[in-house]
């Protein structure tokens, strides 16, 4: 079917949300693919991009939002009315049939238009289905396109993962998809047949420039492959850029910590185009106002080893592991911890310089440096806050102000006021104010740790309780993503005013 | 010296086996191809094939067979559809109410169907046939729904997916991919309910119906104390089953898992 009104997005979605009961999978999700890029969505498991990709395949429909195919909604289509075409990740390839049968199901279903002149001259379009002769053909270049050419007669369970692969790839590029997609189609194979794929599914996407769109957990393998990546996490866009854009200038601590690796730090903003971190002063090329806290991006590979005295600032190297093409050297600088990959060894215990150059330093604005609630004071003078309940001091409300043996608050000029339902703002700081506990009845709220970025001397944890309120706190321990962990507060960290 | 080995834990299978399969089977043999006397001969056989009447009674028995058959497999299929492939929440409670008569006693079972039957027809000598059917169906209607339901919920739900993703609808992706992955359900099933069903007089006894089928021939025979008539139809019956699961699993392109389809 070729379109004769070809608008230059091949697909565009709108808004696109997605619930399963309660939970939401995928939400504010806005994107425009433009015709023949190929396009990588990327991100951890349950970040909601495979449901995203069977939204678009129609295996799934979107909550809320709609999806357009050159110009026109196909929110509602169903799968096989839409011009779109999977690879599944694990190949779903019909046990039953031959190899060539299960390339020709898609083909001897479909019809064309067939204009031809009957007997009195008249010109008649009649929608035909392919012949025999045409299906074998398209088969056959299928095949030869992905290099299996002569298999037609084989059963699929005489071929190994990687040929298995090739066969889906053919089954579904030879119905000539609108788009292709791609769920995490070389997930199943070793690490050297995946990069051989990737070349070649590259090169297979130049040749028949249709529109690829990708889902994939493997950053090396979408910066590899992609025109452009869509970073997801926790079912919304981080980031969308061309790969270089998404290494080089990640937009947040998450797309930094995910994409490559790299020393994430806390700073602030010291001068034009100046930021302080590990005690010194360094040059960068972001401009933000003075004083702005950041968090300071620095990749490995940027980090440059100098002899001690000869740098910016003298380091204490702590381990070196040798990784093959280069050493992963990590080095002490006070309490933090900064990673360099360098081709140069050197030897733990000793003091060493290192310098960064301006552009290998990436700043990303963070004034997050407290937790902010909405809470409510209960007949206890706790307080009910983000699914969770806490002592707290209540006189800090009113100015010196004090509780009666009732629990009445006296205010300084003798007023006696009940405080049960008063609504406040609540905000706790993110550093040594919440700690996380593994005996859920320990604290106030309970919830799972769905994000922790290292930043040199501590992590920085978010945790997510069952109504989906997200608590920020730091903390020197390791936890592991995912952990059920309850709140602890202490009561003078939680700082109250009246709404 | 006796040494206590692996092997030695089969003797107690090996002594059943020689007992009651492997000697029977033998005497049923050389019932078979003896007469009255103890002389070979093949005039059991010969008499088989020439008597109208063991004749009738086999074409009558696989038409029971192949009725029944039909029925269970054209009620059972959509049941173990939906049973199988559907989110449908208390289907382990449907797929229990479809097994618990197989848990119950057959005697117990046919007689139930014999009252309702009584009280629906009046008299059950009306319908001697359609009785038969009815209550053949329902003995053995189980043995259809278990294996369809046990192939069908294995179908890899990717593959419905990749169908409708190349383009065809439900109903062609039923045809195309559904249907032919449950084949070796099917031929389990058939297998499960055509082969009983030929020999399985006692449903037409106490349904009243006095046709004999294969079963009760062969006890009509033993009855009247002539071995050797009896045993050839067992031998023949034999060779059938035989013959016909080597067809079926033909069919179901050898494939062994449609043996394992079963409860």
């Amino acid at each position: 079917m070729k379109n004769n009104k070809r608008t230059e997005n091949i697909i565009e979605l709108y808004n696109i949300k997605k619930m399963y009961g309660d939970v939401t999978a995928v939400e504010d999700f806005n994107l425009k693919v433009k015709r023949g890029d190929f396009i990588t969505f990327l991100g951890p498991s349950g970040c909601g991009k495979t449901t995203t990709l069977r939204m678009i395949a129609g295996f799934e429909l979107p909550t809320e939002g709609h999806i357009t195919l050159d110009g026109e909604d196909i929110s509602k289509l169903p799968p096989y009315e839409r011009p779109i075409n999977t690879v599944f990740q694990r190949y779903a390839l019909f046990p039953h049939l031959n190899i060539y049968d299960n390339i020709a199901f898609g083909l001897k279903l479909k019809t064309v238009d067939v204009t031809y002149q009957n007997d009195k001259g008249e010109t008649i379009t009649r929608k035909e289905k392919l012949s025999k002769k045409e299906i074998e053909e398209k088969v056959k270049r299928a095949l030869e396109i992905v290099d299996l050419e002569g298999f037609e007669k084989r059963s699929i369970d005489t071929l190994s993962g990687g040929q298995q692969q090739r066969i889906a790839i053919a089954r579904a590029i030879v119905n000539e998809p609108e788009i292709l997609l791609l769920d995490e189609p070389l997930g199943a194979l070793d690490l050297k047949m995946r990069k051989e794929m990737q070349i070649e599914l590259k090169s297979m996407h130049e040749k028949l420039g249709i529109t690829f769109i990708y889902v994939t957990h493997d950053q090396e393998e979408a910066l590899t492959m992609s025109d452009k990546i869509v970073v997801m996490s926790d079912g919304m866009i981080q980031q969308i850029g061309t790969p270089e854009e998404i290494y080089n200038e990640p937009e947040n601590a998450f797309v930094a910590d995910f994409i490559g690796e790299s020393n994430i730090l806390n700073g602030k903003v010291a001068g034009k185009k100046k930021v302080r971190f590990c005690n010194h002063i360094f040059d960068c090329v972001d401009d933000f106002p003075i004083g702005t806290r950041v968090d300071v991006v620095v990749r490995p590979e940027d980090v440059i080893m100098k002899p001690k005295g000869q740098g910016m600032l003298d380091v204490l190297v702590d381990s070196v592991v040798f990784k093959g093409i280069h050493y992963e050297i990590t080095v002490l600088s006070g309490d933090i911890e900064i990673v360099i990959q360098s081709i140069k060894n050197a030897v733990v215990g000793d003091t060493i310089g290192i310098e960064i150059e301006p552009d290998g330093i990436h700043l990303i604005e963070n004034n997050v440096t407290t937790n902010e609630f909405d809470g409510v004071i209960t007949k206890n003078n706790t307080v009910e806050f983000g699914d969770g309940e806490y002592e707290c001091d209540v006189t800090q409300l009113y100015h010196n102000s004090t509780l009666d043996e009732d629990g009445y608050l006296i205010k300084s000029d003798g007023e006696k006021i009940d405080l049960a339902g008063v609504e406040v703002s609540v905000s706790v700081p993110l550093f040594n104010a919440i700690e996380m506990s593994d005996d859920p009845d320990k604290g106030g709220a309970t919830g799972n740790i769905i994000s922790l970025i290292y930043k040199g001397d501590h992590y920085q944890y978010i945790v997510r309780t069952e109504n989906e309120f997200d608590y920020i706190l730091d903390d020197e321990d390791l936890w592991n993503e995912n952990d059920f962990v309850s709140l602890i507060i202490p009561k003078d960290k939680i700082k109250l005013t009246l709404k | 010296m006796f040494r206590f080995s692996r092997k030695h834990l089969c003797i107690p299978y090996a002594v059943f086996l020689i007992l009651f399969v492997i000697a029977p089977l033998l005497v049923v043999i050389y019932y078979a191809f003896t007469n009255g006397q103890g002389e070979f001969t093949l005039n059991n056989f010969a008499n088989f094939f020439t008597d109208s009447n063991t004749i009738g009674t086999l074409l009558y028995s696989m038409f029971i067979a192949l009725i029944t058959t039909a029925i269970c497999l054209f009620i059972a299929y959509p049941v173990a559809y939906i049973l199988a492939r559907s989110n449908f929440k208390k289907k382990s409670v449907l797929l229990i109410l479809f097994i618990v008569p197989m848990w119950i006693n057959f005697t117990l079972r046919i007689t139930a169907v014999k009252e309702i039957l009584t009280f629906l027809e009046g008299n059950l000598a009306y319908y001697p046939f359609l009785n038969t059917i009815i209550g053949m169906t329902y003995d053995f209607l189980p043995f259809m729904i278990l294996p369809l339901y046990t192939t069908l919920e294995k179908i890899d739900n990717k593959l419905i997916e990749a169908s409708y993703d190349l383009g065809a609808n439900p109903a062609t992706t039923f045809v195309k991919v559904t249907l032919p992955l449950s084949l070796p359900g099917i031929i389990s099933g058939v297998t499960m309910v055509f082969l009983p069903v030929m020999t399985n007089y006692v449903v037409l006894d106490m349904l009243y119906n006095s046709t004999y089928i294969m079963g009760s021939l062969i006890g009509s025979y033993f009855n009247a104390y002539d071995w050797n008539n009896g045993s050839i139809i067992s031998i023949i019956l034999l060779a059938i089953i035989f013959v016909v699961t080597i067809i079926t699993n033909r069919l179901g392109n050898g494939s062994e898992e449609s043996r394992g389809a079963v409860l």
